[in-house]
């Protein structure tokens, strides 16, 4: 089974190497190489790991990759050999199945999609390696078994979505439309999510530290023996094991877009749309959720750790979803929602339940890859993002429309779709582990996001054309082609059914959770109420959609009518404001005061030393005068004095 | 008057005035010249002082100062014309033998 673990790990690198150094020039033939691999690695995923893994089967390779210390060195506790490995569970094995499946339908969307008005992208086969390199590092940080090699692959991922959202990197940005320019967009996920980078970076350091491993198995040991260096006191009297933790939970932080680190997320929709579709289903922001997932026991150790992750999640899922009120570029809403999302995976994980954290990134993944897709194919079909110009595609794009229809169904939480069954495990997850107000916030995220998907999705597809003044005629509205459509109809397979996986149905009797936590996990009973008050809430929010948007035409934004708190969600709380402000201030300032150290003191100190030596040697200097006399009488003078001190010396001591 | 009679003192003394002048001249003379004419007068302080030595001090016998003095006058002759050739030859060179212009071998 590792053979066929490695088979998946390596074929999309291949595909990199290949398309790089071999076949860039023939564009089609990298994007065939590039689904081609994909598509064999989705095949051993599904059909060869996955059974093994479901049979109950679990593996582990590894091997010795750096002598830190001489052999035969005294052991210090601290592990003398860093390791490279890869191991397979459930967890791995789930992941396999969503990061290569969603990878393969993205691909064999891109090639179409990069194809605009027959006009293939000049950069195609770049983009078909990137995007086989983003799935080569997400799949290295699903398999790995350690933290470091988890970290290795965690930062070629925060490369390639840097490389991906800024593909466009010479397209300027459009006003209105889109609010930076690729390159910058690029920059600003990648310095953001650079900051919670540190945070894990930090945390390694002190699990290394603390624990002398970075072996998962070793470290997750450690934390169930419930002693040793990882609990002693530290800091405010925490044991050092909740510090590491808050540090790996910053990198998720950063990584899936969780507040406060959000604002390069919705940016990033910059990027073409199969790499958002990537990036929000199967890879970046996935990899931060797994990560809080890979190192559970560790987060369970230390109870007051979960709790941070729970609060940050929950306020995360509503403060984003109250975002997506306001926005009316239809990625941009996507985005927002998958920030959203994301925060119920982290408070699910926050209240202790994994294998509800984990069961709904499993349904988001396929029903936003699905939503991206669909969008990407509206975007595509009519060149803008902006919703208010849209409208009445339903009838041109039929098969747009109801795959979009079932994503959104999906998203909304409406019953038996995917992420009804997820959603709802989450919010009953929430409700035992995570405190009154987390869960209101939970149960107010369900209807807001209802609303927001289906206003998104009316003002897309119903009502009349809107296009902009003088653009009637150039845009020219089309169903997208099957390469397109195909993997949208295919998606929505597993958008509608995946979910009866984890559900409480007799028939399958939470067949996901058992499957991913074994004997540990806990049964929360079926809470019927909570269902149904949820289905009631997205059944709600989709009403009031189809009232405000669905029945009339669109003339004015009708929450443009609550004035100054919709200006607020329009502007995203003036949260880029405040941090370019506090960029401005702060560290303009901080640099500002270290340029003035490095100047006057630093300079000064190495510009006195030149300036003294250079003092001394010019005094010097006037000692050679060039005349025999004056060495002459320096010589003599010297004599002199020494004959009378060799006089005078006895005379004064007889 | 004791200190008239003529003996070892006096020579050594004059010597040493002869001696000190020819350095004293060595020294401040911007001639080269002079110098040169300055060198003499050492090298004679110390002929002086090289025989009044062999006077008082060694046996009739020992010629040693003698053949010193000797020896030095006779360099001292050799010394005066490569000296003065030098003189002449960077007189040519330079129009000058003033030693305060000819300071090429200032840094």
């Amino acid at each position: 089974m590792v053979f066929n673990a490695l088979t998946i790990l390596v074929l999309p690198l291949l595909a990199f190497v290949v398309i790089v150094f071999v076949t860039r020039s023939n564009q089609m033939l990298s994007a065939l190489l590039s689904i081609g691999a994909m598509a064999i690695a989705a095949i051993v995923a599904v059909f060869l790991v996955l059974p093994a893994v479901l049979a109950g089967g679990t593996d582990h390779l590894e091997f010795n990759w750096l002598r830190l210390l001489p052999a035969g060195a005294p052991q210090t506790g601290t592990e003398s050999v860093l390791r490279l490995g890869i191991a397979i569970d459930p967890l791995t094995a789930i992941m396999l199945l969503v990061v290569t499946v969603v990878s393969l339908l993205v691909q064999v969307y891109s090639r179409s999609y990069m194809i605009d008005h027959g006009h293939r992208d000049p950069g195609y086969s770049r983009f078909f390696a990137y995007l086989s390199l983003f799935t080569f590092s997400m799949l290295a940080v699903v398999l790995a078994d350690n933290l470091l090699f988890l970290f290795i692959g965690w930062e070629l991922v925060g490369l390639c979505s840097y490389l991906l959202i800024g593909f466009w990197y010479d397209r300027p940005s459009i006003p209105g439309v889109h609010l930076l320019p690729p390159w910058i967009a690029a920059k600003k996920a990648f310095l953001t999510t650079r900051v919670g980078d540190v945070g894990f970076l930090i945390g390694l350091i002190i699990l290394w530290n603390a624990g002398g491993t970075l072996q998962l198995s070793q470290l997750f040991a450690q934390a169930d023996a419930k002693s040793g260096a990882l609990f002693s006191a530290s800091l405010l009297g925490q044991p050092v094991l909740f510090w590491a933790c808050l540090c790996l939970f910053a990198g998720a932080v950063g990584k899936s877009g969780q507040f406060p680190l959000h604002v390069w997320l919705p940016d990033a929709m910059e990027g073409p749309t199969p790499v958002s579709a990537l990036i929000h289903a199967a890879t970046m922001v996935a990899a931060g959720v797994y990560l809080v997932a890979r190192t559970f026991p560790l987060f369970e150790a230390a109870p007051p750790a979960l709790t941070v992750v729970a609060v940050i999640g929950g306020f995360t899922a509503i403060f984003a979803a109250t975002m997506g009120l306001a926005s009316n570029d239809i990625k941009r809403i996507l985005a927002y929602s998958t920030v959203s999302q994301l925060g119920y995976m982290m408070l699910a994980l926050g209240a202790g339940s994994l294998s509800a954290g984990m069961f709904h990134l499993v349904t988001h993944a396929f029903f936003k890859a699905l939503l991206f897709l669909a969008a990407g194919s509206v975007i595509h079909s009519i060149g803008t993002n902006d919703i208010t110009q849209m409208g009445g595609l339903r009838k041109i794009m039929p098969r747009t429309y109801w795959t979009m229809a079932i994503g959104g169904l999906s998203l909304a939480g409406f019953p038996l779709f995917s992420g009804f069954w997820s959603k709802d495990e989450v919010l009953s997850s929430a409700a035992i582990g995570a405190g009154p107000v987390l869960f209101a916030f939970g149960i107010l995220t369900v209807f807001l996001t209802a609303f927001y998907t289906f206003r998104m999705f009316f003002l897309t597809f119903h009502g009349s054309p809107r296009p902009r003044e003088g653009e009637a005629q150039t845009s020219h509205p089309h169903e997208s082609d099957w390469w397109m459509t195909g993997p949208l109809l295919v998606l929505a397979i597993p958008a509608v059914f995946i979910g009866f996986w984890g559900s409480p149905l007799p028939p399958f009797n939470n067949g996901f959770q058992h499957f991913l936590e074994g004997g540990a996990y806990r049964e929360i009973p079926p809470n019927w109420i909570l269902a149904g008050a949820g289905a009631v809430l997205a059944i709600a929010g989709i009403g009031t959609a189809w009232m405000m948007y669905g029945t009339r035409p669109f003339v004015a934004e009708p929450l443009a009518r609550f004035g100054s708190a919709y200006t607020l969600l329009a502007r995203r709380y003036y949260i880029d404001e405040f941090y370019m402000w506090l960029i401005d201030k702060l560290v303009i300032g901080v640099g500002y005061v270290v340029t003035i150290f490095d100047r006057e003191a630093l300079d000064g100190l190495v510009n006195g030393i030149a300036a003294l030596c250079a003092d001394f040697g010019a005094t010097l200097r006037m000692a050679q005068t060039g005349r025999v006399q004056n060495y002459g009488l320096v010589l003599f003078g010297g004599m002199a004095v020494i004959a009378l001190v060799l006089v005078i010396v006895p005379m004064v001591r007889p | 008057m004791e200190f008239l009679i003529p003996g070892l003192r006096h020579f050594l003394v004059l010597g040493s005035i002869l001696f000190a002048l020819g350095m004293y001249g060595v020294l401040s003379r911007r001639n080269a010249i002079g110098i040169l004419l300055s060198i003499e007068l050492m090298l004679n302080g110390v002929n002086l002082l090289m025989v009044a030595f062999a006077r008082y001090i060694t046996t009739q016998q020992e010629l040693a100062g003698q053949l010193f003095a000797i020896f030095i006058i006779t360099q001292a002759a050799a010394e005066a014309a490569v000296g003065l050739a030098i003189i002449i030859a960077v007189y040519r060179q330079r129009r000058t033998i003033q030693v305060d212009q000819l300071d090429l071998m200032k840094g």
